[in-house]
C-alpha cells in the first residue's frame, strides 16, 4: 500500500550494516559486494601467482626437474583460469560495484540481491576448478582454450571444468546487467551520458561485450561436453563436424573477452591521467567513440589466433586487416592520453606511477600484437614464447596494473585512511622493474622459437629463461607489499579528506566524506 | 489490496540482506556438483535431484520476496524500469546462447560437410582420410554415424508435425497478445482465458516435440549420436523445448497471479516479461523451423 512505502524504506534502510558473517553473506550493499569482489580477487591473484611460480621455477633452467609435464600442463591451464576469470574480471567487477553508483551519484546497483548472487557463485564456482587437482586424472591440462579433441579426452575433471565455467558465465552475465542497468538507470539528473565519468563508459560498454559473449562461451563448452558425455559430432571430422570449429566459436568469445579485460582499464587510466595532470582529459568524447570502436571490432576479428590452422586465404586476409584496424582506436586513445599529460603540472602519487606505466607497457604490449596480426609473421610466431609476451604485456602492466592504479586511487576513498606511501612506492618500482625482467626476454625467447606450454627447452634458450624466472619471483614477492599496504590501510591511518589528492580530482564520489558512507546518495545529488 | 500499488515508493527501493542469493548460490553448486557426480560415474542420476529440489525452493523464495515486495507498493517507476532492462539484457543474453547453436549449424552445413567432401582448399583432406565420402546434407559425417548398422537415418519432414508446432507457436503469440490487450482494458475474465490458452497451447507444443523425439529415436535413426546432423538437430530443437517449456511454467505462475487478482491495467512488469520471453522462444523456433526442418 502507498502510505506503506514510508515506513518500509526506513526499516530496509539501516544506516549501519549488519554485523558478523550476516552482512557478507545476506548482504545487498553495493560497497560490501564490491569489497567481497576485491578480496575475492586479490586472492585469486596469489593462488594464479602462486601456479605461475611453479611454471617460472621449472622453466628456471633446460630439464625436467620440479614437476612431472601433466603437472605442468595443469600449471598453465589454471594459471590462466584463475587469472582471467578469478582474479582480473572479478576485480573490474568489484570496481564497478564500488564504484558505478559512487560516480553517477546511485544510491546503490540497480539490482542489489543479484548483485549478491554474482558474487557469491564465485567462490562456489572456483571451489569446483580447485577440487579438480584432486579427482583422477588430475586437473585439466589441455590450455585454458579447451581446444577439442585434446580435452575432450581429460579424466573426471573434464566436467568439472565445464561447470565452473558455466557457473562463472552465469555470474558475470548478471554482473554485466546490474552494471548497464545501473548506468542507464540509475544516473543523477544532469549526468548525461557524456558527462559520465569514462570509467563508467567503458563499464557499460564492457557490460554489453561480456552479455553478448558469455553465452556463447556457454554454449562452445556445452558441445565439448556432449561430444565426450553424449555422442554428439560437433567437434568430430567423423560425424561430420569439426574440431577447428570450436576454436572459432571458442574465439569468438575469447577475442571480445580480451577487450573485457581490456576497456574497464582504459577507463581507470583515463580518470587517473587527468587527476595528477591538473588538466580535463584530452579528447573525451574521441575517447568514448574510441572504445565503442574497440568493441564493434573485438566482434571481427576473432580468427587472428587461429591464422595456422589453415583457413581460406579470404579469411586470413580479412582478419589480419581488421584486427590492424583496431591500432586506430587504440592509437586515437594513447595520443589522448599523452596529450592529457602535455604541458599538465604532473605529480607522481602511486596510482600516476601506475597508470604512466601502463601507458608505456600496454603500448608495448599493443605493439607486438600489431606484429602478430600479420598472417605471415604469425605463421612463425603462432604458439611461441613471444605470444606469451605479448598478451603478459597487455595483461599484466595492461589490465593489471591499472587494477592497482585504481585501488592506489579509491583506497582512501574506500577505508578512510591514507595508504603508507613509502611502501606503496617501493611496491610500484619493483613491480615495474621486475615485470620487464620477466616480460621482456620472453619476446626473444619466441623470436628465436621456443615453443609455449612445453616444460622443457633445447638449451640455447637457457639464459634468457633464467632472467625471465628471476623477473618472475622479484615480481611475486612483490606483490606481497601490495597486500602489505592494502590490509595496513584498511586498518588504520591517517584520515582521508574527502577530497583526498591535493590534485583536486573531480567527479562525484569525491563530494561524499571518506570513508564513503554505507548508504551513499540517499538525496539525488545535482550534476551541472 | 492490490490495485493500491500503483502509486508508489518516492524512493528507489534498495531491499536490506537477503538470504536467497546465497542459497542460490549453494543451490547452483549442488546442482553442478550432481550433475557431475552423475556424468563421472561417482554417484547414481538421482544425484541431481537435491540441486533440482534446492532450484525449484530457491524461485518459489525469491519470487515470493520479490512479489511481496511489489505488492506492498514498495517498487516505483525506477525500479520497473531496472527490472524491464534487466529482463531485455537477460533475453539477449539468451539470444547470443542460440546463436552460438546456429553458428555450428551453419558452419558445419557451409564449412565442415563441404570441407571433408573435398571442396575448396581441403582436396587432400578427402584424399587422405575419407575418400568416398561426397557429403551433402544433411549429413551425419564420412564414417556416417547413428544408431542403424548402415549408417542410414531420415531427418524429421518439415511439413509434418514441425508445420503443426509452427502454428501452435505463433496461435500462443497472438493469444498472450489478446491477452495483454485484454489487461490493460481491464478485461480480467478475457485475461484469463487467452493465458491459460497460451500456455496450454505452450505445453502441447512440447507434448509434440516429445513425440516428434520419441519418433526420430525409434523410426527415424536420427538421435544425439547422428553425427553432425542429429547433434545440431537435438541440441537446437533441445534447448528450445527447454525454454519452452520454461516460458510455459512461468505463464501459469502470470496465470495464477493474476487469478489472485495481482496487476493492474498501468503495472504488470512480471505479465510484460514473460510475454516477451515468449515472443523470444517463438523468434527462435521459427529460426529452426526455417534453418532446421525446412531448408
Amino acid at each position: 500500500m502507498a502510505h506503506a512505502s514510508a515506513e518500509h524504506a526506513h526499516d530496509d534502510h539501516p544506516d549501519q550494516p549488519a554485523t558478523g558473517i550476516k552482512r557478507w553473506l545476506f548482504t545487498t550493499n553495493h560497497k560490501d559486494i564490491g569489497t567481497m569482489y576485491l578480496v575475492f580477487s586479490l586472492i585469486m591473484f596469489f593462488i594464479g601467482g602462486a601456479m605461475a611460480m611453479v611454471i617460472r621455477a621449472e622453466l628456471f633452467k633446460p630439464g625436467l626437474q620440479l614437476v612431472d609435464p601433466l603437472f605442468y600442463n595443469s600449471m598453465t591451464t589454471n594459471h590462466a583460469l584463475v587469472m582471467i576469470f578469478g582474479a582480473v574480471m572479478p576485480a573490474f567487477v568489484g570496481l564497478a560495484n564500488w564504484m558505478v553508483p559512487l560516480q553517477i551519484g546511485a544510491p546503490d546497483m540497480a539490482l542489489p540481491r543479484m548483485n549478491n548472487f554474482s558474487f557469491w557463485i564465485l567462490p562456489f564456482a572456483f571451489t569446483l576448478m580447485i577440487l579438480t587437482f584432486f579427482v583422477p586424472g588430475g586437473a585439466a591440462a589441455g590450455g585454458w582454450t579447451l581446444y577439442p579433441p585434446l580435452s575432450i579426452q581429460g579424466g573426471d575433471s573434464f566436467p568439472m571444468v565445464i561447470f565452473a565455467i558455466h557457473m562463472m558465465g552465469i555470474s558475470s552475465i548478471m554482473g554485466a546487467i546490474n552494471v548497464i542497468v545501473t548506468i542507464v538507470n540509475m544516473r543523477a539528473p544532469g549526468m548525461t551520458l557524456l558527462k559520465m565519468p569514462l570509467f563508467c563508459w567503458t563499464w557499460l560498454i564492457t557490460a554489453y561485450l561480456l552479455i553478448a559473449v558469455m553465452p556463447v562461451l556457454a554454449g562452445s563448452v556445452t558441445m565439448l561436453l556432449t561430444d565426450h558425455f553424449f555422442k554428439t559430432s560437433f567437434f568430430n571430422a567423423a560425424g561430420g563436424g569439426d574440431p577447428v570449429m570450436f576454436q572459432h566459436i571458442f574465439w569468438f568469445f575469447g577475442h571480445p573477452e580480451v577487450y573485457i579485460m581490456i576497456l574497464p582499464a582504459f577507463g581507470i587510466v583515463s580518470e587517473i591521467l587527468p587527476t595528477f595532470s591538473r588538466k580535463p582529459l584530452f579528447g573525451y568524447d574521441s575517447m568514448v567513440y574510441a572504445t565503442a570502436s574497440i568493441a564493434f571490432l573485438s566482434f571481427i576479428v576473432w580468427a587472428h589466433h587461429m591464422f595456422t590452422v589453415g583457413m581460406p586465404l579470404a579469411a586470413q586476409l580479412f582478419f589480419m586487416l581488421s584486427t590492424m584496424l583496431i591500432a586506430v582506436p587504440t592509437g586515437v586513445k594513447v595520443f589522448n592520453w599523452t596529450a592529457t599529460m602535455w604541458r599538465g603540472s604532473l605529480s607522481f602519487e602511486p596510482p600516476m606511477l601506475f597508470a604512466i606505466a601502463f601507458l608505456f607497457l600496454f603500448t608495448i604490449g599493443g605493439f607486438s600484437g600489431v606484429m602478430l596480426a600479420f598472417v605471415p609473421a604469425d605463421f612463425q610466431y603462432q604458439d611461441t614464447y613471444f605470444v606469451v609476451a605479448h598478451f603478459h604485456y597487455v595483461l599484466v602492466p595492461g589490465a593489471v596494473f591499472a587494477i592497482m592504479a585504481a585501488v592506489y586511487y579509491w583506497l582512501p576513498k574506500w577505508t578512510g585512511h591514507m595508504y603508507n606511501m613509502t611502501l606503496a612506492n617501493w611496491h610500484f618500482w619493483l613491480s615495474t622493474i621486475f615485470v620487464n625482467v620477466l616480460f621482456f626476454p620472453q619476446h626473444f625467447l619466441g623470436l628465436a622459437g621456443m615453443p609455449r606450454r612445453i616444460p622443457d627447452y633445447a638449451v640455447q634458450f637457457a639464459d634468457w629463461n633464467m632472467v625471465s624466472s628471476i623477473g618472475a619471483f622479484g615480481f611475486g614477492l612483490s606483490q606481497i607489499l601490495f597486500a602489505i599496504v592494502v590490509i595496513q590501510c584498511a586498518r588504520g591511518g591517517k584520515k582521508a579528506t574527502a577530497q583526498v589528492w591535493d590534485a583536486n580530482p573531480r567527479g562525484l564520489e569525491w563530494t561524499l566524506p571518506s570513508p564513503a558512507p554505507y548508504h551513499s546518495f540517499q538525496s539525488v545529488p545535482e550534476v551541472k | 489490496m492490490s490495485d493500491a500499488h500503483a502509486q508508489s515508493a518516492d524512493s528507489y527501493y534498495i531491499p536490506h540482506g537477503s538470504p536467497w542469493p546465497i542459497f542460490g548460490s549453494v543451490t547452483l553448486f549442488t546442482l553442478m556438483g550432481g550433475a557431475i557426480s552423475a556424468l563421472n560415474g561417482w554417484l547414481p542420476a538421482w544425484s541431481l535431484v537435491p540441486g533440482f529440489v534446492m532450484l525449484c525452493l530457491l524461485f518459489i523464495f525469491w519470487f515470493s520476496t520479490v512479489i511481496g515486495e511489489n505488492q506492498r507498493g514498495l517498487y516505483n517507476l525506477a525500479v520497473d524500469r531496472s527490472f524491464r532492462m534487466g529482463m531485455m539484457w537477460f533475453i539477449f543474453s539468451e539470444v547470443m546462447f542460440f546463436a552460438a547453436f546456429f553458428g555450428a549449424l551453419f558452419y558445419a552445413r557451409e564449412l565442415a560437410v563441404p570441407w571433408l567432401s573435398g571442396n575448396g582448399v581441403k582436396v587432400f583432406t578427402k584424399m587422405l582420410l575419407w575418400n568416398d565420402y561426397a557429403g551433402s546434407w544433411p549429413s551425419n559425417g564420412p564414417s556416417a554415424l547413428g544408431p542403424r548398422a548402415n549408417g542410414s537415418f531420415e531427418t524429421v519432414p518439415a511439413l509434418g508435425l514441425p508445420a503443426i508446432n509452427t502454428a501452435i507457436l505463433l496461435a500462443s503469440s497472438v493469444t498472450i497478445t489478446i491477452a495483454h490487450h485484454a489487461l490493460i482494458a481491464g478485461h480480467r475474465g478475457q485475461v484469463k482465458f487467452f493465458l491459460a490458452l497460451t500456455f496450454l497451447l505452450g505445453f502441447t507444443f512440447v507434448g509434440f516435440q516429445a513425440m516428434e523425439y520419441h519418433e526420430a529415436y525409434t523410426e527415424l535413426g536420427l538421435t544425439l549420436g547422428t553425427g553432425i546432423y542429429g547433434s545440431t538437430f537435438f541440441m537446437l530443437t533441445g534447448f528450445h523445448g527447454m525454454h519452452v517449456t520454461l516460458g510455459a511454467i512461468m505463464l501459469t505462475v502470470i496465470w495464477f497471479r493474476i487469478m489472485r487478482g495481482h496487476f493492474t491495467p498501468q503495472r504488470h512488469f512480471a505479465f510484460e516479461a514473460v510475454a516477451w520471453y515468449w515472443h523470444f522462444v517463438d523468434v527462435v523456433w521459427l529460426g529452426l523451423f526455417i534453418f532446421v526442418y525446412w531448408l
